[in-house]
């Protein structure tokens, strides 16, 4: 009923698995995707406490490549690709001349060749402005053969360490070519949760079997996308198309970050000017943590007021936070608005609820350092 | 001796006597996965059939839960916003949401019994 029919929509290659696994399947980003298995809650602690499982070869994985492929990638991002090492990985986004933020993605260096992972709601386009900005001996190579699953949780380590030893002394965003159960792999310590963890690229063919090793090992449950949206919220993580797209900057998303030092003053990436004034002005508004008062979600484009009742802003995400137990949001407010401790209001269902600026994440990031 | 009633909304209502107790169906439940907040209408309020009456909200979703007929608030689930995963864990006894008068028995004529609602969410699942 008012949903788009099931049969248009892509399946990865581990559908057969979701569903002898009892899924629910919804349509995300034009494909049939698991939802949740046994409830987010119990998906969301799963993750937390042991190690959670996630298909996410819906996402684009994509290879540049030739001789430049870091100098013309840099144009269309304001992150240092150049002087990523081999081996390394790193968040960036796409920016357009208005300094808005076309996608956010990862990008690990191969050695030989660039390796990205963008979201799949913007695969198509994202590969269309790489093939139309890339010249020379530069160019893309899709790799829909692929499959990609995440293992996320603090028995992760342990878990890749015992398929396939030595996994679970690699990096913080690192990457290794790796055999898993036997199974050729590619591998980055990374993830959209905040705890430590593994995405894992493998053939399709293999994908599969590769999903059956690791939900084998104890503490491994299967993890839809609704505990992924959950765990990532608590992260402080964003989430294209609700946290950040073409009309927010990466000064304003608070992801100044992941501009380095060397693009800031040479800039060279679409939107630069506007994100540099806004580096050195101050954005007009900021991306924050907000926490509702009470037990009352605060959902996407619920409006923010101050305490005087101006409104300043509005929620992009908001929902509740398993491991906290309560709701948790986040949103963009005026800039004179986004010190933690700042009184708000929300308007949910037409009734007026306190709300204050919070740091973020919500919980603590447990990566992996060492 | 109790009859249960059902709405396409996924309500249900248990008559008893001039009253009826409402909550959602364990299909609605599963619907709307881990229930985290429930507001209730107040004591005394008059709703009248099909109007708002409680919020419903799950880690995911928010939802309505509609008055089944035109009637009174009488009483209302007390325990259930300090503990929404009721909800979840019994939809058809302990995770009621609250107690209405049935002002206009005629109405419910206008809801399905069991087999109907099962018919009902059949197609859908």
């Amino acid at each position: 009923m008012g949903e788009p029919s099931l049969a248009s929509l892509k399946r990865t290659p581990l559908h057969e698995l979701h569903v002898e696994l009892g899924a629910r399947l919804v349509p995300f980003a034009g494909y049939e995707m698991p939802v949740q298995y046994e409830g987010i809650i119990a998906e969301h602690a799963a993750t937390r406490q042991g190690a959670g499982l996630f298909d996410v070869s819906h996402m684009g994985q994509a290879r540049i490549v030739g001789a430049g492929a870091a100098e013309a990638l840099e144009r269309l991002v304001p992150g240092n690709i150049v002087e990523l090492k081999p081996g390394r990985q790193r968040y960036t986004v796409f920016t357009n001349a208005q300094g808005g933020i076309l996608d956010d993605l990862m990008v690990t260096n191969l050695g030989e060749a660039l390796f990205l992972v963008v979201n799949a709601a913007c695969k198509e386009q994202d590969f269309a402005h790489l093939r139309a900005n890339l010249s020379g001996g530069v160019h893309l190579e899709e790799m829909p053969e692929r499959a990609l699953v995440a293992l996320q949780g603090p028995r992760a380590a342990a878990v890749m360490g015992c398929l396939s030893p030595g996994a679970d002394r690699m990096a913080f965003m690192s990457r290794s070519a790796l055999r898993v159960a036997g199974i050729a792999c590619e591998a980055t310590r990374s993830g959209y949760t905040g705890e430590d963890g593994f995405e894992i690229s493998v053939v399709a063919a293999k994908a599969v079997a590769l999903a059956r090793a690791l939900l084998a090992e104890p503490g491994v449950k299967p993890v839809g996308l609704g505990a992924r949206d959950s765990l990532r919220l608590e992260a402080g993580l964003c989430l294209y198309g609700s946290d950040i797209d073409t009309t927010t900057t990466p000064v304003e998303a608070d992801l100044s970050w992941t501009i380095a030092k060397r693009r800031r003053e040479g800039g060279g990436f679409p939107g630069a000017e506007i994100i540099r004034r806004q580096l050195a002005e101050g954005a007009p508004r900021l991306r924050v943590g907000i926490l509702p008062e009470g037990r009352q979600p605060a959902r996407a484009h619920t409006e923010v007021f101050s305490a005087a009742g101006e409104r300043i802003g509005e929620v992009t995400s908001g929902g509740f936070g398993p491991t906290l137990g309560r709701p948790i949001a986040m949103g963009y407010v005026r800039r004179d608005f986004a010190a933690a401790g700042t009184e708000l209001r929300l308007v949910v269902r037409g009734k007026e609820m306190p709300a204050k600026v919070v740091p973020m994440p919500f919980v603590p990031h447990r990566y992996h350092r060492g | 001796m109790s009859e249960l009633k059902f709405t396409k909304e996924h309500e249900w209502i248990r008559i008893e006597g001039k009253e009826g107790v409402v909550g959602i169906t364990d299909y609605a439940q599963q619907q709307l996965g881990d229930v985290v907040f429930v507001e209730l209408p107040e004591v005394g309020r008059k709703l009248a059939k099909g109007v708002e009456a409680a919020v419903v909200e799950s880690v995911k979703a928010a939802s309505e839960v509609y008055a089944p007929v035109s009637g009174k608030i009488v009483a209302v689930n007390q325990a259930l916003p300090n503990d929404p995963a009721k909800v979840n864990q019994d939809p058809a006894g302990e995770g009621w949401f609250f107690r209405i008068s049935i002002d206009n028995p005629g109405e419910l004529k206008e809801l399905m019994d069991e087999a109907a609602y099962k018919a009902h969410v059949g197609g859908g699942q």
